[in-house]
């Protein structure tokens, strides 16, 4: 049985199309990533799912409650650290925490407890009586964890937990993700980083454009590749009639499949090729007969780059790179502000 | 029935959490209590000497021109922190801290409107007080008992109906640099056209309208009473354009106008808030 349900969901802000009929499943106790790049939707979903933004059509049930219709119920089950960490500067650590625990209405001797061990269990007794306004990217991530672990959330929705976060802080965050993965909590992770999803993550789906374009765990997402991701460049910046011209040759190639021209990065090729039979060889002699040479050719395991790669035709950092000052942020935090 | 004694503790303690969370910002900045009781008292210090040599009678019923003003400057005092109350909910809003709030089951979110009001309120007193005190020592009288109840009712009345059309203004605009920008535009105007400073006979008509239908007259003139009469609630406190009102008078048309704006104000709390 599904922990958490999503069903049809759609959202859009006036123009803008966040959600396009979005659904997916989510097991109790798992980690679930959400992939995608900026802008794909994963805020917009994960703001949702915490109760924040309600959506224009579709359901979300979590452990079968009808997140619509009983926000509050939900709210009791959910801890959510979100993506732009709001502390209050004038605050200490210590201070936003037992406020947190006053919000969740948490007992007097239980509160202290969890504070006490979170401070420990996130490493901030050094500074977690300085004031929130005084600390650092990781510190400020650190704290805001804490108090969305406060009350003993059953799902943890995290939304870009560790985006531009230093080595240390990103390492106890993972622990402490592993850890209560272990303990049984359900986690939502929403990140555009690949290693993140790829290391953490027990299913995953990735949202491109308000949809789902690919779900599963890491791993049968990167196995449907069916065998190794070649990129292959005859030269440093190729033209497109190049390129159709080797697609063309790739094609005629038995074992050489899901082959993609790659406009963003200089016309190269991606393919996979079949790691059953010699098939590098035979490419470099067909090649030659065209008369191109290789200026480049690399061979790797599958990642789930590449999974995005085969969905969209574009890489999530191409994805990124196309999406820099298409968005209004300003805007669209604005739209988003209750 | 258990549910609901169990959502009052859980009101009680969320608003208790965000009411201490203001008193510990003021604690730690303290510039916006100062800046509200020096403005006032530097008004009184300025206002009074401007018109120390002033002919005797030249204000009826009162011994001098500050003894006036002092009832202008508390309702002032009142209605300038009242009129800011929005800011921290606008910057908890522009910060993205308001959203900490509203994924937190709060067992009403009106929780987050009641610490305003609380906040606010204790606030206003307290700036109130000093001015009441600094107004006395500077020989400008004290209101007896009945005096001070109508004095502390009328900056409550005067307190949540402003409150409650900042803390609307704080949702409605979109950030904190069009919230003061209203501020402005607002505080000195509405100061100018009451009879704050001056009585109705000493303004052109046009003016004695205005001021007479300022919701600040309604609190100024009680007060007034307060300081320079033994109180009596159907003592003329307004002679307005449109005929004299009572103390009783004001203070009901105060109360009706903050009714009225609580009322008008919930479907949009509602609407932002859930």
């Amino acid at each position: 049985m599904n922990y958490i349900q999503v069903s049809n969901l759609s959202k859009s802000y006036s123009d803008i199309e966040a959600l396009k009929d979005l659904s997916m499943e989510i097991n109790a106790g798992s980690l679930f990533g959400i992939l995608g790049p900026n802008g794909a939707g994963k805020s917009t979903l994960i703001k949702i799912l915490s109760t924040l933004v309600e959506p224009d059509s579709g359901e979300v049930f979590i452990n079968n409650i009808n997140l619509i219709k009983n926000p509050r119920k939900i709210r009791e089950l959910i801890g959510y650290v979100a993506q732009d960490i709001s502390l209050d500067k004038i605050l200490t650590g210590r201070e936003l925490l037992d406020f947190q625990s006053d919000l969740y209405h948490m007992k007097q001797k239980e509160k202290y407890e969890r504070i006490n061990l979170l401070i420990d269990q996130l490493e901030m007794n050094d500074w977690v009586d300085r004031k929130c306004g005084s600390y650092s990217g990781g510190m400020k991530r650190r704290i805001d964890l804490a108090a969305g672990l406060l009350h003993l959330p059953k799902v943890l929705i995290l939304d870009e937990p560790t985006v531009g976060l230093d080595i240390e802080s990103r390492n106890i965050i993972w622990q402490l993700l592993k850890d209560l993965k272990n303990d049984g909590m359900t986690i939502i992770l929403s990140s555009h980083y690949l290693d993140e999803i790829d290391k953490l993550a027990d299913n995953l789906v990735i949202i491109d454009d308000g949809r789902v374009i690919a779900k599963g765990t890491p791993a049968q997402l990167k196995n449907k590749l069916g065998g190794d991701r070649i990129t292959l460049k005859v030269r440093e910046f190729s033209t497109e009639e190049e390129s159709k011209k080797i697609h063309e040759i790739l094609s005629s190639i038995d074992g050489i499949s899901q082959i993609i021209i790659n406009k963003a990065q200089g016309y190269s090729i991606n393919f996979v090729v079949n790691k059953e039979k010699d098939l590098l060889t035979k490419l470099k002699v067909e090649l030659a007969f065209s008369k191109f040479e290789i200026f480049s050719l690399t061979q790797s395991q599958p990642s789930l780059d590449d999974v995005y790669l085969q969905a969209t035709g574009k890489t999530l950092q191409d994805a990124e790179i196309s999406m820099t000052g298409k968005r209004d942020l300003k805007k669209e935090s604005k739209q988003s502000m209750r | 029935m258990e549910l609901k004694q169990y959502n009052l503790v859980f009101l009680y303690q969320e608003t208790f959490a965000l009411t201490k969370r203001l008193f510990i910002q003021l604690q730690r900045r303290p510039s916006t209590l100062l800046a509200g009781i020096l403005q006032p008292i530097i008004w009184l210090f300025l206002f009074g000497a401007l018109f120390s040599k002033a002919p005797e009678g030249f204000l009826p019923g009162v011994d001098s021109y500050g003894n006036f003003l002092g009832a202008g400057l508390i309702v002032f005092t009142a209605f300038s922190g009242a009129l800011n109350s929005g800011l921290p909910l606008m910057f908890d809003r522009e910060f993205g801290f308001l959203n900490r709030l509203l994924v937190a089951p709060l067992a009403s979110r009106l929780s987050i409107v009641l610490s305003s009001f609380f906040y606010i309120t204790i606030l206003s007193f307290v700036q109130s007080i000093v001015i009441m005190v600094v107004s006395f020592i500077l020989g400008y009288g004290w209101p007896d008992f009945y005096g001070l109840g109508i004095v502390f009712t009328t900056l409550i009345l005067l307190v949540l109906f402003v409150t409650s059309i900042s803390l609307c203004l704080a949702f409605v605009l979109p950030g904190h640099i069009e919230l003061i920008a209203l501020i402005f535009v607002i505080n000195l105007p509405l100061l100018f056209a009451s009879t704050a400073l001056a009585p109705i006979s000493f303004m052109p008509n046009w003016l004695g309208w205005l001021a007479s239908i300022n919701p600040l007259t309604f609190a100024i003139e009680p007060i007034r009473i307060a300081y320079t009469q033994t109180m009596n609630l159907e003592l003329v406190a307004l002679h307005a354009p449109y005929g004299d009102l009572t103390c009783k008078s004001c203070i009901s048309i105060l109360f009706s106008l903050t009714v009225f704006s609580l009322i008008i104000i919930r479907p949009l709390l509602n609407r932002k808030l859930n």
